[in-house]
């Protein structure tokens, strides 16, 4: 890894196209947060170093470092600047109690539902036609159809609230970003978006924001 | 007018607010929930949760699913009362985001890698069907590099997240209480330092509550 070059600022370690990192980035950039991304090539594997796995010891990007304070798994990292500098920025947590169960709610639900069929169908149509690993029909078929479920349920969801915690943006949406870029941009899926008219508009809302076209430059 | 939590204590999502509530001496009223008959995919169950799974938890107005959005929920609303979980009475924020870090590690690492193990081993065959012993191997070696990871943090700290019990420990309970009930119990019993966590953690009085409640009744 290279040396820091600014102590002072925030220190996301990972490539800048992972998909982890950039949820990390784009709320970085809602919040107004100075960051440094201190690359890794994760297609050779440095992720697997010893001097990586001890910062983070399933050796998967992206991990922060603040100073002494060390930080890994993208949410968890979300959830900590976005309550650290709750008065700068976009608010991205909600403002009364009820509006964080919310945000939180559908954190989960992406977390739990939507990630591990879209992680799925990333990871194999992809990532391993360009490792020279074999593509899983059987998994590709399967995690698409779960993934229509859950999109059937942000449909309706979405017909009803401007985004998905209510009427304002949260991490919630925001967690969407990164994967769901790939999914409508280099895998030939974006009918799953598009043939929704709510998460269709909803999608075109999150990703005309200046944090998320900033992300997409680094 | 009390907590209604939908959900049946069997479940280790329901287990897990279940825990929670223990911890924070909550007022609640558990609504009697019936799997069996589909009450999940009711339209009137649907309206309260769309993805037709349990728990969900209503509070007045208020109406939340998935249970680690509910016991984040619980812990903000409650933070005068019972075990301070997730740090806040404290104000130390880097101690809150450690157990949101442990809360996520166990989120994206733990639950997954023992889902399809205990779910070939425990469910699979209450639907008339045989253990996927492929589906059990697999499992077992993704979730045991997982152990790995756990057993090395916990001989440098107590807890997860440090030298406290938090909601990242507690979020581990109810999935760890079918691993202990399984076949595989030596995955923690052979990891010296998982072992003394486990026995510290589901010895809490809370948590035998919780033990209590997961044990069918006898017939």
């Amino acid at each position: 890894m290279e040396a820091s070059k600014n102590t002072m600022v925030v220190k996301v370690i990972g490539p800048p196209y992972a998909s982890c990192s950039r949820r990390v980035l784009a709320c970085l950039i809602e919040k107004e947060v100075e960051f440094e991304i201190i690359p890794i090539d994760i297609l050779k594997g440095e992720q697997k170093s010893p001097e990586f796995l001890k910062l983070q010891p399933f050796g998967v990007v992206p991990v922060i470092q603040d100073g002494d304070y060390t930080l890994y798994e993208s949410r968890a990292i979300m959830r900590y600047y976005s309550e650290k500098y709750k008065s700068q920025g976009t608010d991205l947590l909600g403002k009364t109690l009820e509006e964080k169960g919310l945000v939180e709610q559908w954190l989960e639900t992406e977390g739990q539902n939507y990630h591990p069929p879209i992680y799925n169908l990333i990871l194999h149509l992809l990532f391993h036609p360009k490792l020279g690993f074999p593509v899983d029909d059987k998994i590709v078929k399967e995690s698409e159809e779960k993934l229509e479920k859950v999109l059937d349920i942000y449909e309706e969801r979405l017909s009803k609230s401007k985004y998905l915690a209510g009427e304002f943006f949260s991490l919630a949406d925001l967690s969407h970003l990164p994967f769901t870029h790939y999914l409508v941009h280099d895998i030939g899926r974006a009918y799953l978006i598009r043939n929704r008219k709510h998460v269709s508009a909803w999608w075109d809302d999150i990703t005309s924001r200046e944090s998320w076209k900033k992300v997409l430059q680094l | 007018m009390a907590l209604k939590l939908y959900g049946i204590p069997m479940s280790t999502c329901t287990a897990r607010v279940l825990a929670c509530i223990y911890e924070k001496n909550i007022q609640f009223q558990l609504v009697p929930f019936n799997l069996a008959v589909g009450e999940h995919k009711q339209p009137s169950f649907v309206a309260k949760n769309p993805f037709g799974v349990i728990p969900v938890l209503e509070d007045e107005d208020l109406t939340l699913f998935e249970s680690r959005a509910i016991t984040a929920y619980l812990l903000k609303k409650y933070k005068e009362q019972g075990e301070d979980l997730l740090r806040l009475k404290e104000g130390n924020l880097k101690e809150e985001a450690m157990v949101g870090l442990w809360t996520e590690v166990e989120s994206q690492q733990y639950s997954p890698a023992t889902t399809p193990i205990l779910y070939e081993y425990f469910f699979a065959p209450r639907r008339g069907k045989i253990p996927d012993q492929k589906v059990i191997e697999d499992g077992i070696v993704k979730f045991q590099k997982v152990l790995d990871v756990y057993e090395s943090r916990l001989s440098q700290s107590k807890y997860l997240a440090g030298d406290f019990y938090s909601l990242a420990d507690l979020h581990h309970l109810s999935f760890t209480l079918y691993l202990m009930r399984s076949p595989w119990v030596s995955l923690i019993s052979s990891r010296p330092h998982v072992k003394a966590w486990w026995e510290c953690i589901s010895s809490r009085p809370a948590s035998l509550k919780v033990v209590q409640a997961m044990t069918p009744a006898e017939k």
